[in-house]
């Protein structure tokens, strides 16, 4: 599809959509949202702008491969649920803190096991995504 | 008891499967972190499995939500003895991948993929939550699947597409049973579910659930009906990966089986003559199909579906001895099974070809390889003291003791078929004259690899040979653990009193 | 509302074991699609269905309160479609390279494996 309306649009909701994946993905503990659906999110973005600018181009915006991002977001999330560890406590256990930092909220164990999962699923999709559009 | 531990076993192998994932590249470096850290979680398990025996059962409650509202993970005896058993198989096929996997398998993630399947096993085996269990089973499943299509080759893609569509039917059925239960019991937790099934008074709806457990896991086991699936893709992968394949993956939906049908649905007598006539004919097609083959690793295959009958019976026939014969059967088969792929995939890369029309004259050319191999032919027919001897006494025993005479029939058919395939391999592959065998070009030769890569090969065969023997001759200590399963397997009010106690 | 569920599950379940039973490698897709998507349905329907009463704590609150709908289905029926996500992309890729390599998509004619090697 190489409209210029389509194109034009594309450039400015990569940030917009990649803004609100984020803002979904900090929204999710108590409210509809989290690191699942941020990351689709997300990776719906990045395909808006492949289908609108080619493949290549998004490759070249993304720098890395997005597999990269799968053993990243998996360590990320591995730390967070096995943190609890350390304070004898059950795997995947919340862990909070007292008080909470100003802006941000209160944060738990469970942003930094959902901000891996944010990663993976960014990775995961992209991957699949671009591998079968390759062949097209 | 309660000890955050408890998933450790799991939890190693992710952490591995992501360590190999940050050495993409590098794939000697990824050899020795997946040989090193298959040691360390041999040791883990080691270590699991000597607490649980001392101590009894440990249980973990994932995210510290109470059973039966969080996912539970239990470490009993049965689930500690699996995931040695995985660990030690996992062990002996990682030393192998590093002989017999090639470069370009390793540079599309055969390591990460292998130490993820090596989790989901883990995994199912310390789930105590039927949710989990499904979980883990999609896990198995998904790096099964990339295993098995890793190279694709054209015959790896047609078992594949096989492998894949009964899998993900299995998985469909095995989710379809897990909502007929919630919605009659409003619970997912095992040792709840065992207490809350004995009180539904609709006896018929709990038994098509029932049935559809058996159909899922069934499909995964390859009991009779269901199995078609397995002879079609098992010969197909590289002999690394059937090790592992034929080793462990079909002894998981045996587990679950095993778990599902004593915990959680206690046979009525519909359901042990079913069971036990699944068995019967399991044994029974299992056994004459492999008589018609050619291919040594397809008839193995069909050896794997013989024997999940023996398994399947001792459920059958349902009761305490019986379950030893199964547990102990369990217990031979994995390490058997993985040395029998291992020795395929040996003689392939020596002889370049699986076919015993073409092989010939190995023992005059290898005696020492012969020797070696002879050891799991023959722990497999069961030749006392062997390791497959002791399961099969106990499976027959418990079965006159309930007079069911015609599945003990079965039984000693089996093991006559068995004999006699074996006998066809050793005479076939072993003894015959040796015929010329023209030279595959994209066969890399045995004589052709780093000597390195030759005594990863050889040395994993003789570790699963040496762990055969002790099973064998060591088989008082076997019979310990195995009655002590089959014991809890049978009260399995310890279980639910684990998990369950710490809320009362 | 429970009946016409009851009756579009039905025909999930049979559609997709149809599609299962046809030769195409595609439908074949199509039907373990639609058979995961029955079996979703089924887990909505028998965690019985409450309607506009989602299990989210008032800000207020500490708790729920009153008459909800119960959050597990809700939450098995999610891990269930991440996992099927993750099987149907292997899978349609999987199906692509197969047609690729073996050349039809006809599954009468996938019987490399059976060839007597």
């Amino acid at each position: 599809m190489k409209t210029l309306i389509f194109k034009t649009a594309s450039n400015y909701l990569l940030p917009l959509l990649l803004l609100f994946a984020v803002f979904i993905l900090l929204r999710g503990h108590y409210l509809p949202g989290g690191g699942f659906v941020g990351g689709l999110i997300a990776s719906i973005a990045f395909v808006i702008h492949s289908f609108a600018n080619g493949l290549e181009t998004t490759r070249k915006i993304i720098k890395f491969h997005p597999g990269f991002l799968m053993p990243v977001g998996l360590t990320i999330a591995l730390v967070a649920g096995a943190a609890p560890w350390l304070f004898g406590m059950p795997f995947m256990t919340g862990l909070w803190m007292d008080e909470p930092i100003p802006v941000i909220g209160l944060v738990g164990s469970a942003l930094f096991f959902d901000t891996g999962v944010f990663l993976v699923v960014i990775g995961v999709t992209l991957t699949i995504i671009f591998t079968i559009s390759e062949g097209l | 008891m309660s000890s955050p531990f408890v998933v450790l076993p799991i939890i190693f192998q992710l952490f591995l499967a992501v360590l190999l994932m940050f050495c993409w590249t590098q794939k000697n470096l990824q050899k020795l972190i997946s040989v090193v850290g298959s040691l360390v979680a041999v040791i883990i398990s080691v270590v699991l499995f000597a607490a649980v025996w001392k101590e009894g059962i440990y249980t973990t409650q994932a995210g510290n939500w109470v059973a039966p509202f969080g996912i539970t993970f239990v470490a009993d005896t049965f689930s500690t003895l699996m995931v040695l058993l995985t660990t030690l198989a996992g062990l002996a096929v990682s030393v192998f991948s590093v002989g017999s996997v090639r470069n370009a398998r390793i540079k599309f993630g055969y390591f990460p993929i292998y130490h993820f399947l090596l989790m989901g096993l883990n995994g199912a085996f310390l789930a105590g939550d039927i949710f989990n269990l499904y979980v883990w089973f999609e896990i198995i499943i998904i790096s099964s699947f990339v295993l098995i299509t890793i190279g694709g080759e054209k015959a790896q893609l047609e078992g594949a597409v096989k492998y894949v569509t009964m899998n993900l039917l299995a998985s469909v059925v095995f989710l379809t049973a897990i909502a007929i239960l919630y919605g009659l019991t409003g619970s997912l937790n095992m040792a709840d579910l065992s207490l809350k099934v004995a009180e539904i008074e609709n006896r018929g709806l709990v038994n098509v659930t029932a049935i559809l457990f058996l159909v899922g896991f069934g499909i995964k086991s390859a009991v009779f009906p269901l199995y078609f699936w397995l002879p079609a893709s098992y010969h197909t992968p590289p002999p690394a990966i059937s090790a592992i394949f034929g080793g462990l993956l079909t002894k998981v939906g045996v587990y679950a089986l095993i778990r599902v049908f004593t915990l959680i649905f206690i046979p009525d007598e519909f359901m042990i003559n079913l069971i036990s006539g699944m068995a019967a004919i399991t044994i029974l097609s299992g056994g004459i199909g492999a008589l018609i083959q050619n291919n040594l690793r397809k008839i193995f295959s069909y050896l794997i579906i013989c024997h999940i009958g023996f398994m399947i019976a001792g459920l059958g026939i349902y009761t305490e001895t019986a379950l030893i014969g199964s547990v102990f059967y369990l217990t031979h088969d994995i390490i058997v099974k993985t040395t029998l792929f291992m020795v395929a995939g040996l003689i392939f890369k020596i002889k370049g070809t699986y076919s015993l029309r073409l092989l010939g004259g190995f023992y005059k050319e290898y005696p020492k390889l012969s020797l070696l191999m002879s050891i799991s032919l023959f722990s497999l027919v069961g030749i006392p003291p062997l390791s497959g001897f002791w399961a099969k006494l106990f499976l027959i025993e418990g079965g006159l003791s309930v007079g069911n005479y015609w599945l003990v029939g079965f039984i000693l058919l089996g093991s006559f078929l068995t004999l006699f395939i074996i006998a066809k391999v050793w005479a076939g592959v072993f003894w015959k004259d040796s015929i010329h065998i023209p030279v595959k070009m994209q066969v890399k030769y045995f004589h052709e690899l780093k000597p390195l890569k030759r005594q990863a090969m050889v040395g994993s065969i003789i570790f699963l040979s040496v762990l055969s023997l002790s099973i064998g001759f060591g088989a008082e200590y076997v019979i310990q653990v195995a009655s002590k399963v089959a014991e809890s397997l049978m009260n399995p009010q310890d279980y639910i009193h684990a998990v369950l106690g710490q809320t009362n | 509302m429970e009946i016409l569920l009851v009756i579009l599950i039905g025909l999930l379940y049979a559609a997709g074991i149809y599609m299962i039973l046809r030769r195409s490698l595609v439908k074949l897709i199509i039907g373990l699609i639609l058979l995961g998507n029955g079996a979703n349905m089924l887990i909505f329907l028998l965690g019985k269905i409450v309607k506009g009463k989602p299990p989210i704590i008032e800000a207020t609150g500490k708790a729920l309160e009153g008459l909800y709908a119960d959050p597990i289905p809700q939450a098995l029926i999610l891990t269930a479609i991440v996992i099927s996500f993750g099987l149907q992309a292997f899978a349609i890729i999987l199906v692509k390279r197969a047609y690729k390599v073996i050349k039809t998509d006809d599954l009468d004619e996938m019987n490399a494996t059976d060839e007597d090697l």
